[in-house]
Order: C-alpha cells, then sequence, then structure tokens
C-alpha cells in the first residue's frame, strides 16, 4: 500500500531524512518510534504533503501511484489521512461542517454523491457515541478552545467518519488521561480490517498495549536504525535508544 | 430568487407605455443651474423641487472634495459628467459579450446568472432590454392592496408631493457632506417607499424588481417612510457584478420609522471592481442614514459589500425616538486592488436607546479595508447601551485592514461595549482543510463564511445563499 524507497527530505535546506525506506501493506500497523528531534513529525508531514518540506531523493508510492504528484487534498481523497500532533483551531467554523465538508469531498474525487443528511447524521452520532464525545463538539468550532485530550479524540472521529486506507497518526496518546487512551486506542482499532493500514508515531510503549503494532521501527536521526516486532518497543521502553545508536543497523 | 424574477421578467412583454420620461436627450457635461433647471423640468417637477435641488447646488459649490487618510484616487473632474443620464446610446455601448471582460462573463457563469441576463448586466446593446418597469405593475396591484407606495422617486415627486415634500432632505439634508450635496442638486433615479399606519408590508421590497439592472443610476435617490407600527424589509441590489460606464455613484438613502415601525434595508453591493489593473471600477460614495423618529422604532442595516474600486459609506442610524433601535450588520470583501472605507455611526438622542453593530471585514489580495465607527450618546439619552464586534479577518500579507472606533459618550448611565479582533487564514488551516480532502478555494470559503456568520443570519434567506456564493467567488483565487 505504501511503499518508501531512499527518502531523503530537507527543511529550509538541512537535511532532516536521510533515506528512509519502509514498506506497509494493507492490513498492517506500523509504529515509529524515535528520540526527540529525530525526524518522526517530518516523515508525516512529508507524507501529508506539508509546504516547506523539500523531497530532494527517493520515492514514495502509495497504492502504485506517486505520491509526490499528488496534490494535499488529492492524497486525502485517495485515502491517505493524517492525524495531526497539534491541530490547528478554525474558529467560525462549525466541527460537524467541516466533516461534512471533508465526506463530500472526499466522496465527490470517488465519483459519488453527497451522502444524504439524514444518512450522514445518522453515521456522526454512531461515530461520536464511539469515542465517547458529548454532541456539543460537533456544534463548536472545529478545536477551539478544545483541550489537548479533546482534539486527539477529534482527530479519530476524522478518522472514523472518513474512514481512510492509510491511516497516519503523530503522538496521538500524548495529552490523553488514561480513559481517553482506551478510546482513542479503540477508535483507532476499529479501523483495522485486512484493506487498512496504520502508519502511528509514539513515545510509549503504553499505546502499543492497546493498538498492537506488526512492526515497530525505531527513526534516528533522519534513517531507521532498527525494526522489529511488537517486541523491540519493550524492549525500548526498558532501555532507551543509546543502545540502538551503537549497534549496527540491521 | 434573483434568476427566477429575471427569468419571469423576460417571459413578459416589453411595454413601450412606461418608459415615457426616459427619451434620449443628453445635457452636454458640466454643471451649472441650467443643466439642473433642464433636469427638473425633464423630470416635470414642481417649483419646491427645483428651488431644493438649486440650493443643495448652492451649498454644494461652497464645499470642497472629502480628503481620507486610507483611499486613494485621482481627483474627479465634476464638470467632466453629463448629469441628465440618458440612456446609453446603442453605439457606445460594448455591441455584444465579444466586447465584454471575459473575467466579467466568467463571474457570471459561476453565479448562475442565465445567458439573456448576462449581456444586459453587462452593459451590452441590446434590442429588448427588459425594462423591469414592467414587472412593477403586478407587484404594485399587490401593493396597492395593502396601501403601500412603491414607485420611482421621479413618480413620486410628482403623484405623492406632499408626502415626498415632507420627509425628503429630514434624514440627509441638502448640505450634509460633499457628495450628498451634490446627489440633491441632480439625483434622477431611485425609489420611494412608504408603509402607512399599522401595515406590514406583505412582500420584501427589492430594486430589483424596479430599475434595470443594466442602467442603475449615477445618481441616485431613495426615501423610505414608514409609518406608525409599520413594518417593510427592503433588498437594494444583486449579486451579479454590475457594470456601468460611469465612474461616480453617489447614492443618498434616506430612512424614516415612525412610533413601533420597523425598516430592515438590506444590501448585497457588487459593483464592477474593475479589470485586473482597477481600471473601468466604479467609486461608490454613499450617504445611508436611518432615522428612528418614534419612540420604539427600530432600523436595521445589513450590508454585503464586495465590489466597487472604491467605496466610501457609513449607513448611520440617529436614534431619536425612546427606546429605539439601531442595528449594522456588515461584511465587507476586498480583493484584487479595491479599496473600501465603510463603518457606521450610531446617534443615541433618545433615552434607552439601544445600538448593535457587527462588522466583518475581509480583505485579501492587495486591497486596503478601513472600518470607521461611531458611537454617540447625548447627555440626555441615558440608559442607553451600545454592543461594538469588529473583526477583520486578513488573507495573505499585500492587504490591510484598520479599525477606527470613535465614541463620544456624553453620560454616565449608559453602557459601550467594544470587542475587536485582526486574524489571518492561516495556512496552517488551510493545510488542516486540505489534508481532509477539502479544496483550497471550498476551505477559503468555509473559513470565510464561517467568519461571516453573524451577517449572513441577518440578511433573508434567499440573500444569504448568494451572498456565500459571492463571497466564494470574489475571493476566488486569493490564496497562493
Ligand atoms: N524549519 C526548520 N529549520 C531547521 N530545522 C528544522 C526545521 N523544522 C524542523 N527542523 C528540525 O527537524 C528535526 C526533526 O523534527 P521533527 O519534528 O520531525 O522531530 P520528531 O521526531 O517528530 O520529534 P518529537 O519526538 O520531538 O516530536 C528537528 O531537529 C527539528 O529541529
Ligand atoms: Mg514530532
Amino acid at each position: 500500500m505504501l511503499e518508501i524507497k531512499d527518502l531523503h527530505a530537507t527543511v529550509e535546506g538541512n537535511e532532516i531524512l536521510k533515506g528512509i525506506t519502509l514498506s506497509i501493506k494493507p492490513g498492517e500497523v506500523h509504529a515509529i518510534m524515535g528520540p526527540n528531534g529525530a525526524g518522526k513529525s517530518t516523515l508525516s508531514a512529508v507524507l501529508a504533503g506539508r509546504d516547506g518540506y523539500e523531497v530532494t531523493q527517493g520515492t514514495i508510492t502509495f497504492d502504485g501511484k506517486d505520491l509526490m504528484e499528488m496534490e494535499v487534498e488529492e492524497r486525502a481523497q485517495a485515502g491517505l489521512l493524517m492525524g495531526f500532533q497539534y491541530p490547528v483551531e478554525i474558529p467560525g467554523v462549525k466541527n460537524i461542517y467541516l466533516l461534512k465538508s471533508a465526506l463530500n469531498a472526499q466522496r465527490a474525487a470517488r465519483g459519488l454523491d453527497e451522502m444524504p443528511a439524514p444518512e450522514f447524521m445518522k453515521l456522526i452520532k454512531e461515530k461520536i457515541a464511539f469515542m465517547k464525545m458529548d454532541s456539543s463538539f460537533l456544534h463548536r468550532a472545529v478545536n477551539e478552545g478544545f483541550s489537548g485530550g479533546e482534539k486527539k479524540r477529534n482527530e479519530i472521529l476524522q478518522m472514523l467518519v472518513l474512514q481512510p486506507k492509510l491511516a497516519l497518526l503523530d503522538e496521538i496518546d500524548s495529552g490523553l488521561d488514561i480513559d481517553a487512551m482506551k478510546v482513542v486506542a479503540e477508535g483507532v482499532n476499529s479501523l483495522r480490517d485486512e484493506n487498512r493500514a496504520i502508519l502511528m508515531v509514539t513515545h510509549y510503549q503504553r499505546l502499543l498495549d492497546h493498538i498492537t503494532p506488526d512492526q515497530v521501527h525505531v527513526l534516528i536521526d533522519g534513517r531507521i536504525a532498527k525494526s522489529g516486532d511488537r517486541h523491540l518497543a519493550e524492549e525500548l521502553e526498558a532501555r532507551g535508544y543509546e543502545w540502538v545508536i551503537e549497534e549496527p543497523a540491521a | 430568487m434573483a434568476t427566477e424574477a429575471m427569468e419571469q421578467l423576460a417571459r413578459r412583454e416589453y411595454k413601450q407605455g412606461f418608459v415615457t420620461d426616459i427619451e434620449s436627450d443628453t445635457v452636454p457635461p458640466g454643471l451649472d443651474e441650467s443643466v439642473i433647471a433642464f433636469i427638473s423640468q425633464k423630470k416635470g417637477e414642481p417649483q419646491w423641487m427645483l428651488d431644493w435641488r438649486l440650493e443643495a447646488y448652492h451649498q454644494w459649490l461652497k464645499m470642497t472634495s472629502p480628503s481620507w487618510a486610507h483611499l486613494d484616487y485621482p481627483p474627479i473632474d465634476y464638470q467632466a459628467i453629463s448629469y441628465f443620464s440618458a440612456p446609453k446610446k446603442p453605439e457606445d455601448r460594448p455591441q455584444s459579450l465579444d466586447e465584454v471582460d471575459p473575467k466579467l462573463l466568467e463571474t457570471y457563469e459561476k453565479l448562475g446568472i442565465p445567458l439573456h441576463e448576462r449581456a444586459a448586466l453587462a452593459g451590452v446593446a441590446v434590442d429588448a432590454v427588459f425594462d423591469s418597469v414592467s414587472v412593477t405593475t403586478t407587484f404594485r396591484e399587490k401593493l396597492a392592496e395593502a396601501g403601500v407606495i412603491f414607485c420611482s422617486i421621479s413618480e413620486a415627486i410628482r403623484e405623492y408631493p406632499e408626502l415626498v415634500r415632507q420627509h425628503l432632505g429630514t434624514v440627509v439634508p441638502q448640505g450634509d457632506n460633499y457628495f450628498a450635496a451634490l446627489n440633491s442638486a441632480v439625483f434622477t433615479d431611485g425609489s420611494f417607499v412608504y408603509i402607512p399606519e399599522g401595515v406590514t408590508c406583505p412582500m420584501e421590497l427589492s430594486t430589483y424588481f424596479r430599475i434595470n439592472a443594466a442602467n442603475t443610476g449615477q445618481f441616485e435617490r431613495t426615501l423610505i417612510v414608514c409609518d406608525k407600527r409599520a413594518q417593510v424589509s427592503y433588498l437594494e441590489g444583486c449579486t451579479a457584478p454590475q457594470r456601468d460606464e460611469n465612474q461616480l455613484h453617489a447614492a443618498v438613502v434616506e430612512l424614516v420609522a415612525l412610533e413601533d415601525a420597523y425598516i430592515k434595508y438590506s444590501t448585497v453591493q457588487n459593483w464592477y471592481p474593475g479589470d485586473e489593473d482597477g481600471k473601468g471600477g466604479i467609486y461608490n460614495f454613499v450617504t445611508k442614514r436611518g432615522d428612528c423618529r418614534g419612540d420604539r422604532s427600530r432600523i436595521s442595516w445589513t450590508q454585503v459589500e464586495t465590489g466597487s474600486a472604491i467605496t466610501w459609506k457609513y449607513p448611520s442610524c440617529l436614534l431619536r425616538g425612546n427606546e429605539s433601535k439601531g442595528e449594522f450588520y456588515s461584511v465587507a470583501v476586498t480583493n484584487g486592488r479595491q479599496q473600501a472605507d465603510t463603518g457606521t455611526k450610531m446617534i443615541h438622542i433618545g433615552k434607552d436607546t439601544s445600538s448593535t453593530i457587527v462588522s466583518k471585514g475581509i480583505a485579501a489580495g492587495k486591497s486596503n479595508q478601513s472600518y470607521r465607527g461611531l458611537v454617540k450618546v447625548s447627555p440626555r439619552a441615558t440608559g442607553s447601551r451600545n454592543f461594538t464586534q469588529c473583526d477583520s479577518l486578513l488573507i495573505g500579507d499585500k492587504c490591510g485592514a484598520h479599525t477606527f472606533p470613535y465614541q463620544e459618550i456624553g453620560n454616565s448611565r449608559s453602557t459601550i461595549e467594544h470587542e475587536a479582533t485582526t486574524s489571518k487564514i492561516g495556512d496552517d488551516q488551510l493545510f488542516y482543510c486540505k489534508s481532509r480532502g477539502i479544496s483550497e478555494e471550498d476551505a477559503v470559503s468555509m473559513i470565510v463564511n464561517g467568519f461571516c456568520k453573524d451577517v449572513f443570519q441577518e440578511l433573508p434567506m434567499e440573500f444569504a445563499v448568494e451572498a456565500e456564493a459571492l463571497l466564494s467567488v470574489t475571493l476566488e483565487g486569493s490564496v497562493g
């Protein structure tokens, strides 16, 4: 589904990603861990198509298509959806309105008609209940005045409504209390099926207790220094990153 | 609404009989007493009206054209203007749509304006330009039943001289300002509305039905009088960008609300802003004022301003009656090289009067806009209240928005609240929307419409829908 080959990327002339190769197949969950400043958010920004990140070498294909040739909204329409580490506030725009516009924009791109209002309302009610969010959040402005944890839940709510093929989750667990962590994890798990994949960035084993990854990668200084199964995460939790840096790359 | 009305209109036959006073005489450019006498005579006006015009003219001669810090335009040569706006000679107009700015036509298409209507709006010389006068007859019957008068100002001066004489210039005196004085001397078009005591006007009155959209007057004068306990909702303008050969437009609108009367005046102004360099754009210098003359009367201005090269207007309320209410809801959008200086004045004179101001300014491209608001509470207007909310939204970094709130509070038993914000559509917000699959243009219009919703909800339903579409079209291509 997602093939990253020898990806190099710069930000304002500084090379941050220094040759990343990663392959994600449908049905898989991959976790990326690594020290602060390693380039984890940079990788998700490059995948989502944020301005200011220049790919200088390598290729990314998504569902067989060259991702670098696609506009930001086209990537989303093709099913690649990013959950933000710091979701932005959009005053004046109701949350429900954003959801509806996004859903219908994606449907239009796939040649579908707008979802009829009653069907949409039913869908939203079901998903917001699943995320244990109060329905008043639908009528508040997007992320405006939301607490850190509420913003994260809201990101997952969008995922549940938009049903991406590949969900990119950047530190979706940060700032969550214990109960919220469970709710968010359940939300993510409900997205899992044989046709979808998830790429998530996290610092903590905790999240991986709830969402079991198929593979764990350690990103250090713009490169994947080590990959393994979920036990690698446990080892990292116990030993930190130093030993990975010292070991020669696998 | 507009489209439907126009289609209805197109199906109707053009009736010659209604156009008696627009023969194609023209006066040479320039302004003096003889030109004013000519206009007055052409309109078949009584002597008092001519005297009134001449009085205005003499005041105007002594005044100087205002200069404003935030507007920049070449001086206007008033002697180069022809003051009797006879219909444009067909040979002076574009002969076909091929001669019209393609950008303008593109906009018509995006707004969904039918083909036959586009030519008329663009000022093309078409033989059967449908004159809205014929439509008036249908509406008039319904209005007549209710006792409502709705006609052109010229007709009102002839048919209802005592009503006009009693109210004309009582809200905006002849010498109020430079443009009002000029308008008073030479106005030739505009509407007159009278709603009798206790009557709620049975329909929304729209200039769209009255004035041929292709030929809206350069110096319009509108007078609306709402008698005791009467109500009316009046819509001015339409969402289609209108072109006009006349660069200077100086209209005057006067509203009079007697005891317990309510006038709601909504405007969607979309004059041609000019081509990409601002060439051919309209200068729109308008004086609009409402007089809440009776106790518990209420006047509400709602406006969506997107057009014109230069806009200068401050719809205002004189709150003279006790417990009277003034409201001002405004969305002003500027793009390209447009300049706008708008705002309102709320003058509290009666006791326990209240006013609400909600102004939303959106600047994009290289445009500039200013909000100027005056809230004045006289010493005897105790118990008065004002709430002002004044927000600006910037799109890009080459535009500007400035806010100038003035307050003159003459007593200590009144409350004034003022809130102001300036925000920018951030790249982060756009990226967030796009990363959800929403196109940049839809994202901008979603954010802008969200920003304006407090004002849009004050607009009559169909107008609100049109206004949203209009904003997206106006701001198209403003990002990136
Ligand atoms: N505009 C910039 N100019 C120079 N360096 C930058 C710029 N933007 C980001 N960086 C650097 O890129 C590196 C990678 O940042 P990134 O946000 O991807 O790290 P991260 O792995 O997500 O870290 P964290 O765990 O703290 O979230 C950092 O060292 C950061 O300082
Ligand atoms: Mg990060």
